[in-house]
């Protein structure tokens, strides 16, 4: 609770330090990288539909599994589909001949799809909670949509599938994550999950995602539970240490 | 006996004081060194300063150990300390913090002397000298933000070495040669290594030796301003000066408790602190292609970076700027006043002081920001207010009035 | 000044407590900076167990893998070749192994391996690192002329048997090392990693 207090204490003091100039309002995304089975959830959602074009070049399989309560077989049997070693970074799926770490990518999108490492760290887990859940069918565009998050993405709704079809609201009100003017949309055509399951996708596809950036998130909160301990007694023994010395001083 | 010197010590202690003076050098510097017992919060913040560039020192080396300063893999050697190497991230986060409480520290520390006239006769040198390290400083911190080549780090870079770009005749070649290059680049990095990780280290620890040998020449100075010196006992020792040693190490390794306390809770539970110690866009590589929405510098820097874009000329901005930097090197002279510390001055110091306070946090709070027309004015003002501050101080530490300095410090048992 | 009297017990208690606690939180502090210095999970990566198919592997021929930037040879031998290999004993600097770190347990036996047929050696020989050649053929050679079938190190003449233990004669002072490895089934070999390991 604390931990999530801070960072808009901070806020208060350091203003738009915080966002990193998002112009657009976000959701909020909910997402809890503490929660085992979610990140689970998000990997598989992302191997099966991110990972063919989405490279995650920082990102070992084995510390994935480790961090996630995967074992090795689980690992390379169902989220593994390129033939990598158990101890290799993760790259995306498609043959190179295809190209999507080269020209290839830039050739089917306009754009070589991003390595998405550290998207999280750079655009925020809500942006792209927010990015996932803001797909519409746009005839204008070459991929057939658009998203009101990142206006003119070059990448088409992969998730359309589970999502359904849904078009934006034309007036920005009250938005759904709680921020006001947060994008608001109209499901046209049902998907294979229901709104409240979809959301849920996208929370666990954000949550993997921040883990991703930074895996060391897991543990440091523990060690600094007991760094502080120590520094606590370590102060006060030099407290006393310092009260009785200067007992001399007047 | 040749040449060795007369000790009373015995033993190893004995042998080496014979041959150097490690006795004299410990009496002079800690074990009788008298300061002043009235000390207060103000005055842990010089001892942390050593806390602090120590742990930059050791983190440092150990980050030296894995990254690579090149331009192709200078941002994924960072990723790779970060992931793959044991602990690499709290090596990481511990030089990233460090970098920010650096100035932290170094801020409260140089508003202790600005407080109690710490500046002031026969202290002037060690302001110099303390003045020489916030700019090495101040090199070191820009230089070490560029390493991990993210794109604050390149067009960072890019702004602030442009910046030599505005003076006449020689700027364009002058930029051209302290980036090696003609964007900030692969050799940009490789020479700004060199100087963060070996020349300035080096530069700063003989400015910190320096300071304090120059402060321990003349003596502390402390919250009333009273000269310790004056009253002494029948043995020469100051009347108000107790040992640093062992009352100020204990004090002083109490009050590195509490730092570290605050230290590692940032480290541990909010390493970016809300995105103002490792900004946003750091964590995308550096693309020359692609400028970013907010380009603006660390946030220690942004007090000087809003004076600069509150003047519309570049060259005039420039030179405003570096102005500001060096004006406060002016500060012994300029102050006026009869008394050195605030409890024993009038109103008009202390209404300066209080103001110039605001303003200059003001103006950190608004190079964060991406600049509106109010906002121009604003940090015109505070810009303003800042260099009235020094410009007028002759004249109203002058004309302020007094109060009676006592002949003894005060404590509050 | 010392108007009261300095309870020294009582500073000399709480000045070791400072010290120990501090010594303390100084030893935790150092792990992270030594552990640093551990493989990174990339040298690890790198350096992690490799997986050898041999279904195709033919008497006499051998395999060449690398393991930890090391060159390992993977050999065949049939019944004929390691029936010659207790009658060198004599001309053996180390006919039994007896050099513990030349290989593993388990291949402390006069074939030098986990099953008799599959010979594994780092191919490197243990004179000064040059690759051994493999001749297998049993027929006089000009460094021997009783030569039943092994290795021969061209650079200074080191020669090692069927199962790279090194003959007298040679500049080489040890056997050829035995990685460690072991068998997933019968024609995959996982050589850097024991049996039983995780």
């Amino acid at each position: 609770m604390i931990k999530r207090l801070l960072p808009y204490l901070f806020a208060l003091v350091s203003g738009s330090a915080i966002a990193a100039a998002p112009a657009v309002p976000l959701m909020e995304s909910g997402a809890n990288i503490f929660d085992k089975a979610s990140l689970q959830r998000g990997a598989a959602l992302y191997f099966n539909y991110c990972g063919a074009c989405h490279s995650l070049q920082y990102m070992r399989y084995n510390r994935m599994a480790r961090d996630l309560g995967l074992s090795e077989q689980q690992v390379m049997d169902n989220l593994n589909f390129t033939g990598a070693k158990f101890g290799d970074t993760i790259h995306a799926a498609m043959p190179a001949g295809i190209g999507i770490d080269q020209v290839g990518g830039e050739d089917w999108f306009g754009k070589a799809p991003p390595d998405l490492s550290l998207t999280a760290r750079v655009r925020g887990t809500d942006w792209i909670f927010s990015y996932l859940m803001s797909f519409y069918p746009d005839p204008n565009r070459p991929s057939g949509w658009n998203n009101t998050v990142f206006k003119d993405a070059s990448m088409p709704n992969v998730l359309w599938d589970r999502q359904g079809i849904q078009m934006p609201r034309a007036a920005a009100g009250e938005g759904e994550g709680g921020h006001a003017g947060a994008p608001q949309f109209d499901l046209v055509k049902p998907g294979s999950r229901t709104p409240d399951q979809f959301r849920q996708d996208a929370r666990d596809i954000s949550a993997f995602l921040e883990y991703v950036g930074e895996p060391a998130a897991l543990e440091r909160r523990a060690y600094g539970i007991w760094v502080l301990l120590y520094l606590l007694l370590f102060t006060g023994v030099a407290w006393l240490l310092k009260q009785e010395y200067w007992k001399d001083v007047h | 006996m040749a040449g060795e010197r007369t000790t009373t010590e015995t033993g190893v202690l004995g042998w080496i004081d014979q041959r150097f003076p490690v006795v004299d050098f410990w009496n002079k510097h800690a074990g009788r060194y008298w300061t002043p017992k009235n000390f207060n919060f103000w005055y842990y913040f010089g001892v942390l300063s050593g806390v602090v560039l120590v742990n930059q020192l050791v983190t440092g080396i150990w980050l030296t150990m894995h990254y690579k300063p090149s331009a192709a893999e200078a941002f994924s050697s960072v990723e790779y300390i970060m992931r793959d190497v044991e602990w690499g991230w709290l090596i990481r986060y511990m030089h990233s913090t460090g970098a920010s409480f650096f100035f932290i520290v170094v801020y409260l520390h140089m508003w202790r002397a600005l407080l109690y006239g710490s500046y002031q006769k026969p202290r002037e040198l060690v302001w110099i000298i303390g003045m020489l390290i916030f700019l090495v400083l101040m090199a070191e911190a820009f230089m070490g933000y560029v390493l991990p080549w993210g794109q604050m780090s390149f067009w960072g870079a890019q702004v602030i070495v442009s910046l030599f770009g505005a003076i006449p005749v020689i700027g364009t070649g002058l930029v051209e040669w302290i980036q090696g290059d003609y964007l900030p680049s692969d050799a940009t990095i490789n020479r700004f290594f060199a100087l963060h990780v070996v020349a300035l280290p080096l530069v700063l620890l003989g400015l910190v030796v320096l300071h304090i040998g120059a402060l321990h020449e003349v003596g502390s100075n402390n919250p009333d301003g009273v000269d310790i010196k004056k009253k002494k006992d029948a043995n020469g020792k100051p009347l108000d000066g107790i040992a640093f040693h062992p009352y100020f190490t204990v004090k002083d390794t109490f009050g590195t408790g509490v730092f570290l306390m605050l230290f590692a809770f940032v480290i541990f539970f909010e390493p970016t602190f809300g995105h103002l110690f490792l900004e946003y866009d750091n964590f995308a590589p550096a693309d020359p292609l692609v400028t970013p929405e907010h380009i603006k510098p660390v946030w220690y820097f942004t007090p000087y970076y809003a004076m600069l874009r509150a003047i519309p000329d570049k060259l005039l901005g420039v030179m405003v700027m570096g102005a500001a930097v060096l004006i406060p090197f002016l500060l012994p002279w300029l102050d006026r006043s009869p008394v050195r510390s605030i409890r024993y001055r009038g109103p008009i110091t202390k209404l300066a002081l209080a103001i110039f306070a605001v303003a200059f946090v003001i103006l950190g709070y608004l190079g964060l920001q991406s600049g509106s027309e109010l906002q121009k004015l604003v940090a015109q003002i505070c810009t303003a207010i800042y260099f009235l501050f020094f410009l007028l101080m002759p004249v109203y530490t002058k004309i302020d009035s007094v109060k009676p300095v006592p002949d003894r410090v005060t404590m509050h048992d | 000044m010392a108007a009261e009297s300095v309870n020294h017990g009582r500073r000399r208690f709480l000045t070791a407590s400072t010290v120990v606690v501090g010594g303390i939180g100084g030893v935790f502090a150092a792990v992270p900076f030594f552990s640093a210095w551990k493989p990174s999970a990339r040298a690890v990566a790198a350096g992690a167990p490799v997986t050898v198919d041999i279904g195709k592997l033919k008497v006499g021929e051998q395999l060449l893998v690398a393991w930890r930037k090391k060159p390992v040879f993977i050999v065949r031998r049939s019944e004929e070749m390691l029936a010659t290999l207790p009658g060198e004993n004599a001309r053996l600097k180390d006919p039994d192994s007896q050099v513990e770190d030349q290989q593993p347990a388990f291949a402390q036996n006069v074939h030098r391996s986990l099953r008799p047929d599959i010979l594994v050696l780092v191919g490197s020989c243990t004179h000064l690192g040059c690759s051994p050649k493999l001749n297998a053929e049993v027929r006089p050679e000009p460094w021997d002329s009783e030569w039943k079938g092994g290795y021969y190190c061209p650079c200074h003449n080191s020669r090692f048997d069927l199962a790279g233990r090194v003959y007298d004669g040679s500049p080489a002072p040890t056997n050829l090392v035995v990685p460690p490895y072991r068998f997933v089934d019968d024609h995959t070999v996982v050589v850097g990693e024991m049996e039983g390991a995780a």
